[in-house]
């Protein structure tokens, strides 16, 4: 209670910092829901039920994503909860069931077990889809020798509350094609994020949206089927749903439109990190993505298991403590991707995802003298190859 | 292998060890020595070769042939004086590529008697130990905020000293043990004796109980790094302690006085006083010579709000014993160095961080006409470590002119400053910034910080990076390769942050220092 009072202040001091920062550079902001009603023109009904209409030359849909409830599955809406509550609740949520493979349930999982609840994440097939799948199944092991349960290969089919109060889940087993059932306090949705587009009457102004995912179709210059309406940010189809490339697509949009720039947003090489309770920071391809795509015999990959000097002393087990590099074979050998598994691995890979926007080699990066003692640093000394088959265990100082 | 050594006509001594009573015994002994479980394995001139495959390999290649040469004008390839971070991978690699190597590693015990074991400065009382102190302090402060995350405990948090020291030291001691074990397995020979050269190609060894041996090698690495330097006032050896003595002292040294600006100095400080004790400061001049002194002065003024005193301006001229103890008390006299104050202090113990000196000056250099440079003892080489004699190579912390491996930005940052035609063709970006976790914790904000430093003349080139925050380790390595690469302003700004962390507010610097605008953050951008 007393963790997300803090965290809850927190937020709202973030809130209030933005209707400030609007309010300084005379931005006027309504707190309504908003939908098309042409071309140019949206509509929405303020809280007193007046209803308002606003009209403009230009219009950006920014409305981002919401957690998706499983509807199929009966119980789900009415007893699960969603990332939308987790960070809200008053209490404690208890025994947790967590349904998803996502990073946001696998970062949830985590920081649930960490404060000691008992912790089960229930996954239908791979973790992470979309990240490397060897960092992924490294990201999982660590937490389960950490006290995460797992229930892998399973699909809830049915949600219900107990006359104690307690939740009662049953899913099935897809290997075994058995049925299981199992008791928690609180379940949490984590299975993706969906555009509430429906309720935005995209249809009035003509913009156009995916069929399969409902988001929303933009060109190169965040563009919609309608010359002058735009869209930013998670509401987009085919682009990264991350915070940072939402700020500075929304930016360049306007520095567009506005500003007489012409530079458009690049989506390639963006960095991001997984903050599950051992951290998995990346940029770039995938093992397999750049093996799809250049072969395996173009593909060089240097690997390292380290140990953190501040896990030395604690006694912590560094067994998925690991980096990797993902190279061109041909000399320079140009970096196409960095995975870090290991403490602060937002902070460490932050810095060589400028390397690879800057083009960087492998042998540049070798060439880079290490910050000692850090973790940092195993990338700089990264020497065995996946090839070579020899034992990338790290010793010593070098 | 025995038919093989026939074929060469070699004589050899053949242990069975299926015919012998201990047999088994031997064989776990040879592979602690050695690495390997197997048999046979092989020596040759007190050099191990391996088991069956390494040996043919060994004769493959031409090695066999030249360990057994009996007839090799000296007892070495090559003989490296010093045993840390230079001369031990120095080591390494010319044993890799089939040399016969010999490492000598002493440590002089320090005035107050301490001494350590192989692998230099860095792993007994440099970075390794320093870093771990760092830590036990940022965990003292995690404590602190952990409170707020919800975290509830009823025991008073105090830090015990000697539990800390004895982990530390008994993970140092495993690392010691690995160097050892590293050398072994790649046939290194370790001996743990004082150098020194008496002639061309021959050094004396002398070891703890002052026996000598002599030894002689075609070519040698000086590697020998450096030592503590003293005031030279009174009382200095006698009573004071540096960095030699701090990580494994046996007790807690209490009130401190920390005299120095160096990093060595501040960190020291940092850390004791994280750990709750009355730590001062004497300086002299200015903190953290060579580095950015903007910076400089903000880790000074960070470290005051937190508790750590400064003294500035103050040299000590005397330090006196006031009772002997583990920790005594001891009294200092200190001058100030504008003027006629003088101020006096007792403290528990005074821990001195005035800089290192090399250790060149008694290891015989001079018998064999190794040019040192007289003031710094330091030693000048060329751009291929060469000495001034051509058979002796220098590498580490004794090389003049080259950076000591820490500060090599301080060094490069320095020479390209001198490059540069001034300050008015740079462009500085920066920023106050608040960590997330800091947030809730209820650490101050606008106290951490970032900048670039771009040359204007060269598209905005990023030549100088600096950072005032936690984690500042690991946020710099990344950037210090983009800058390897040619990192521009450009670049950094098309660069997306990963959220949310404390690297990403150098993806979205705007503000110029010389616009004069705000820097402090609020919220997400």
């Amino acid at each position: 209670r007393k963790m997300a009072e803090a965290v809850q202040n927190h937020v709202k001091s973030l809130n209030w910092g933005h209707r400030v920062q609007l309010q300084d550079r005379k931005v006027k902001y309504f707190n309504i829901k908003a939908s098309f009603v042409d071309e140019h023109t949206v509509c929405g009904v303020a809280k007193g039920g007046k209803e308002i209409l606003l009209s403009a030359d230009h219009i950006i849909i920014a409305t981002g994503g919401r957690p998706r409830y499983p509807t199929h599955i009966e119980g789900a809406l009415e007893y699960g909860i969603t990332s939308d509550d987790i960070f809200w609740l008053k209490e404690s949520p208890g025994k947790t069931l967590v349904v998803g493979a996502s990073y946001v349930a696998l970062e949830c999982a985590g920081f649930l077990t960490g404060i000691g609840l008992d912790t089960t994440v229930m996954i239908r097939s791979i973790p992470l889809r979309g990240f490397d799948q060897q960092m992924s199944s490294m990201v999982i092991e660590h937490m389960e020798s950490h006290g995460t349960q797992f229930l892998r290969g399973c699909a809830p089919s049915r949600v219900s509350r107990l006359p104690d109060g307690h939740l009662q889940v049953t899913w099935e087993d897809r290997t075994t094609g058995k049925e299981d059932t199992g008791t928690f306090d609180t379940v949490l949705w984590a299975i993706g994020r969906v555009p509430d587009t429906r309720s935005l009457n995209l249809e009035k102004a003509g913009v156009d949206t995916s069929p399969d995912t409902q988001k929303i179709l933009v060109d190169s210059r965040e563009g919609t089927s309608v010359p002058h309406i735009y869209a930013i940010g998670d509401v987009v189809e085919g682009r990264p749903e991350l915070t940072p490339t939402a700020i500075m697509a929304g930016r360049l949009l306007v520095q567009r439109l506005f500003g007489g720039s012409s530079d458009l947003m690049d989506y390639d090489n963006v960095p991001t990190t997984v903050f599950t309770p051992l951290e998995y920071g990346c940029v770039g391809l995938s093992e397999e993505e750049a093996v799809a795509r250049h072969g395996q015999e173009h593909v060089e990959v240097y690997h390292a298991h380290y140990k953190p000097l501040e896990f030395t002393v604690a006694g912590r087990d560094a067994s998925q403590c690991y980096v990797k590099m993902v190279c061109l074979r041909e000399p320079p050998q140009l970096v196409l991707g960095l995975h870090f598994l290991g403490p602060n691995a937002g902070e460490v890979t932050q810095g060589f995802a400028l390397g690879i926007k800057c083009g960087a080699s492998y042998e540049q990066v070798m060439r880079t003298v290490g910050i000692h003692p850090t973790c940092s640093e195993e990338v700089v000394k990264l020497r065995i190859s996946k090839r070579s088959g020899l034992d990338p265990t790290v010793t010593g100082c070098g | 292998v025995k038919e093989l050594f026939s074929s060469l006509g070699v004589e050899c001594n053949v242990l069975e060890l299926d015919q012998v009573d201990d047999g088994a015994k031997i064989q776990e002994v040879l592979s602690e020595i050695t690495n390997q479980k197997t048999v046979p394995n092989v020596f040759v001139n007190k050099v191990h070769v391996g088991g069956c495959d390494q040996t043919f390999q060994a004769y493959q290649s031409g090695l066999l042939q030249k360990l057994l040469q009996e007839d090799s004008a000296y007892d070495y390839d090559l003989i490296i004086v010093g045993g840390g971070s230079g001369g031990l991978s120095c080591a390494k690699e010319a044993a890799i590529l089939g040399k016969k190597v010999m490492v000598l590693d002493f440590v002089v015990p320090s005035p107050q008697g301490t001494s350590w074991g192989l692998g230099g400065t860095c792993v007994n009382v440099g970075c390794i130990p320093k870093k771990l102190m760092h830590q036990a302090a940022l965990l003292g402060q995690a404590l602190c905020d952990s409170r707020k995350f919800g975290w509830e405990y009823d025991q008073q948090v105090k830090h015990n000293w000697e539990t800390m020291t004895k982990a530390i030291q008994n993970h140092i001691s495993s690392l010691n043990w690995g160097y050892r074990l590293s050398l072994r397995e790649k046939a290194v020979a370790y001996v743990n004796s004082y150098g020194e050269f008496v002639e061309h190609h021959k050094i004396k060894a002398t070891n703890k109980k002052g026996q000598e041996t002599y030894y002689t090698a075609a070519q040698f690495v000086i590697a020998t790094g450096e030592r503590p330097r003293y005031l030279g006032i009174q009382g200095d050896k006698e009573y004071c302690i540096t960095s030699d003595d701090l990580f494994s002292l046996p007790y807690c040294p209490g009130k401190t006085l920390v005299v120095g600006a160096s990093y060595v100095a501040l960190e020291c400080a940092g850390f004791l006083a994280g750990f709750g004790l009355d730590v001062t400061v004497m300086v002299r001049s200015i903190l953290l010579r060579g580095f950015d002194q903007e910076m400089a002065e903000k880790v000074g003024s960070y470290m005051e709000q937190h508790g750590v005193k400064f003294l500035r301006k103050f040299i000590p001229v005397m330090i006196q014993q006031l009772e002997k103890g583990s920790p005594g008390k001891l009294k200092v006299l200190a001058k100030s160095t504008e003027g006629t104050e003088t101020i006096e202090g007792v403290y528990n113990t005074v821990l001195l961080a005035i800089g290192r000196d090399s250790c060149t000056r008694k290891i015989g250099l001079e018998k064999i006409g190794v040019k040192i440079n007289e003031k710094s003892g330091k030693i000048p080489v060329n751009d291929v470590e060469q000495t001034s004699v051509p058979y002796v190579c220098a590498v580490g912390d004794i090389l003049e002119g080259k950076p000591e491996l820490t500060p090599v930005a301080i060094q490069s940052g320095k020479l390209l400053a001198r490059r540069l035609f001034g300050a008015s063709l740079e462009k500085i970006y920066h920023t106050l910034f608040w960590p997330l976790e800091w947030t809730v914790a209820g650490r101050e904000n606008n106290t951490c910080y970032a900048k670039i430093i771009c040359n204007k003349l060269d598209h905005d080139r990023v030549i100088g990076f600096h950072i005032l925050g936690p984690n500042a380790g690991e946020v710099t390595q990344g950037f210090a390769a983009a800058m390897k690469c040619g990192l521009t302003k450009q670049l950094l700004d098309d660069t997306i942050g990963i959220h949310p962390t404390c690297g990403e507010v150098f993806t979205t610097l705007e503000i110029t220092k010389s616009s004069g605008l705000d820097v402090t953050q609020k919220g997400c951008g």
